[in-house]
């Protein structure tokens, strides 16, 4: 919308300073934005974060292993599953074990549900944002569907608690592969409404074409990852280049944008939902059978039905639920392509039941602080528009 | 895999090679590359990560501060670089004293900013060359760094709406029962016992 700031008559004395949030609704949360305006234009966008920031990495510190799980769910609380496959995957890789077949299955299965999961949510809530309200009421319908599966599987809708280092902590109900196949084949019904509303409409296109650009390289400075980095034109994607569990045995392809704007950053993440259900349907036609978790129980928990007539088992089950488990010392920083983009986890471990240190490295963060660049020099009804398109959760962003 | 495990290994020894002194520690274990260096040549490996045409690190994916109280440079700086060019990932660190000063990113990569205002609110580590130090998680007009380990896990203030005066008031915490940090830790059982059995 460049062309028309020059239209607007700009006084010299028009400068003032207007405060956006923490309550607000296209603030996607609890953002806070102290804006310094020209007449309408932005000069300054300076985001104060941390109003949600609830102590995750110091509470980690003095939890176990297992109890720390539950936090990677309340971060990122649109894509829960995603954050525990990062932790998971980093505490198995400082034992040293890898989670059965099966169990790496139903990981990436999870992952890509997750994944659409959070897509529908931020496309469109980002067309709420900029005046579509029907692509919303249909997603939640989606959204619905999919909360059911997590809730079949791990027993609650949103904060699952099921990814556990050496593999999950249930296995599948009976028949919850036929109905994802099911939804395999109904969903793209619902993207192509959804482009059909969006992709060519007019207001849409007016409200995010050339809105938000970024470049290449100033998105990999910035640190941007995932789809917003990807909607730049950089075609780099975890799941591809450093391939984690299963990710390797599926075929999917990775959409990229060109401009970067924020109608690139919208179609990116409308293809990758049709990617994801490519992988998911690889995973349901593929999946193998076998144990879900690893068979050593000083990590996993025992059998129930051990429990009873076997005293090891009994004692191991106490322990583990009492003490934890030992990691032995070491540090890595695990990653995964969660929805948002680069999940990390760094994690140090000093040989006890708890870790060290457990750092969380949120694509959030690093999304949220290019605004001011992103903003600088459109219209204050643009910011709408760009923080919408970048994906924030503040779970994730304050920790 | 193999493949790339040597072509870590080679960029291992470039690096070694090329930095020479300025590396105090260095190590290759489960496919990652950790380098510690001494605060002064920070700059110059940063630097030589994004410049070098064998390492075209543009990315600097994350900083994170880590509190050991009981070591005399009580605090690391630990930096994640990420190049797109070899998929490679390197992993920097720094030791420094209280109230050493770090130089900051900024300068090379913009998105250091808000992860060494992260670092600075959470452990008071200060950033040299920073533009805009402020705190960015805490409370506005918060005291102390709460990611340090003598910090308490449920802190010092509490806040809550003060009916009578209208407003938010900041009190000590009153816990009706203290916390309860249970050591569960077992005394006879090594920290490596959990994976020999694995073997």
């Amino acid at each position: 919308m460049t062309e028309t700031h020059s239209a607007l008559p700009l006084k010299n004395n028009e400068q003032y300073t207007l405060n956006f949030g923490p309550q607000h609704p296209a603030a996607h949360g609890v953002l806070r934005l102290v804006l310094e305006l020209d007449g309408e234009v932005i000069e300054r966008a300076d985001p104060h974060i941390g109003f949600l920031h609830r102590g995750t990495e110091k509470l980690i510190e003095h939890k176990t292993y297992t109890q720390a799980i539950p936090y990677f769910d309340r971060l990122d609380y649109v894509s829960p599953m995603c954050q525990e496959h990062a932790f998971a995957l980093a505490v198995e890789k400082l034992l040293g074990i890898v989670a059965p077949l099966r169990a790496q299955y139903i990981r990436v299965l999870f992952s890509e549900i997750t994944r659409i999961l959070n897509h529908i949510l931020n496309v469109t809530t980002f067309a709420l944002d900029v005046g579509a309200m029907t692509p919303f009421l249909w997603g939640f319908e989606e959204r619905e569907i999919l909360l059911g599966f997590y809730e079949r599987v791990s027993g609650a809708r949103f904060h699952a608690n099921y990814f556990r280092p050496g593999g999950v902590s249930l296995d599948l109900p009976k028949g919850l592969l036929e109905d994802i196949l099911d939804f395999v084949k109904k969903f793209p019904k619902f993207l192509e409404d959804t482009e059909n509303v969006l992709t060519e409409n007019r207001i849409f296109k007016g409200r995010t074409v050339d809105i938000g650009c970024i470049n290449g390289t100033d998105a990999l400075l910035w640190g941007f990852s995932g789809p917003n980095l990807r909607a730049s034109g950089v075609p780099w994607d975890l799941r591809k280049s450093q391939p984690y569990d299963v990710y390797e045995r599926m075929i999917f392809d990775i959409p990229i944008g060109e401009k970067g704007d924020c109608y690139d950053r919208y179609l990116v993440r409308m293809e990758e939902m049709r990617q994801s259900l490519r992988i998911i349907d690889q995973c349901v036609q593929n999946m193998p059978e076998g144990p879900i978790m690893v068979e050593n129980h000083k990590i996993t928990p025992p059998k129930r039905a051990d429990m009873k007539v076997d005293m090891a088992s009994m004692i191991q089950h106490f322990k583990l639920y009492s003490e934890g488990y030992h990691v032995p010392p070491g540090e890595t920083y695990t990653v995964v392509e969660a929805p948002k983009g680069e999940f990390g986890v760094f994690l140090i471990s000093d040989g006890t039941n708890k870790p060290y240190r457990c750092k969380i490295r949120a694509p959030g963060f690093a999304a949220l602080q290019a605004t001011n660049f992103l903003s600088k020099g459109h219209m204050i009804a643009d910011l709408t528009a760009i923080i919408g398109s970048l994906d924030i959760v503040f779970g994730e962003i304050d920790r | 895999m193999d493949s790339k495990n040597s072509q870590y290994q080679t960029f291992l020894a470039y690096i070694q090679e090329n930095w020479g002194q300025n590396i105090l520690e260095s190590s290759f274990e489960k496919e990652e590359i950790s380098v510690r260096v001494t605060a002064e040549s920070l700059l110059n490996a940063v630097v030589f990560l994004k410049e070098n045409p064998n390492c075209l690190c543009q990315c600097l994916m994350d900083i994170a501060g880590v509190d050991y109280p009981e070591r005399e440079r009580r605090f690391d700086v630990v930096y994640q670089f990420l190049s797109l060019k070899h998929n490679l990932r390197v992993r920097l660190k720094v030791g420094v004293f209280e109230n050493e000063i770090v130089p900051s990113l900024t300068e090379f990569y913009p998105s250091a900013n808000w992860w060494e205002r992260e670092v600075w609110d959470l452990y008071g580590i200060p950033f040299g060359g920073h533009p805009d130090l402020r705190r960015i998680l805490t409370d506005y007009g918060f005291e102390n760094h709460p990611l340090r380990k003598d910090f308490p896990l449920t802190g010092f203030l509490e806040v809550r709406y003060d009916e009578a005066q209208k407003r938010v008031v900041y009190e000590p915490v009153k816990l009706d029962q203290a916390y309860r940090d249970f050591d569960f830790l077992s005394p006879w059982e090594g920290p490596l016992a959990s994976c020999e059995k694995e073997d």
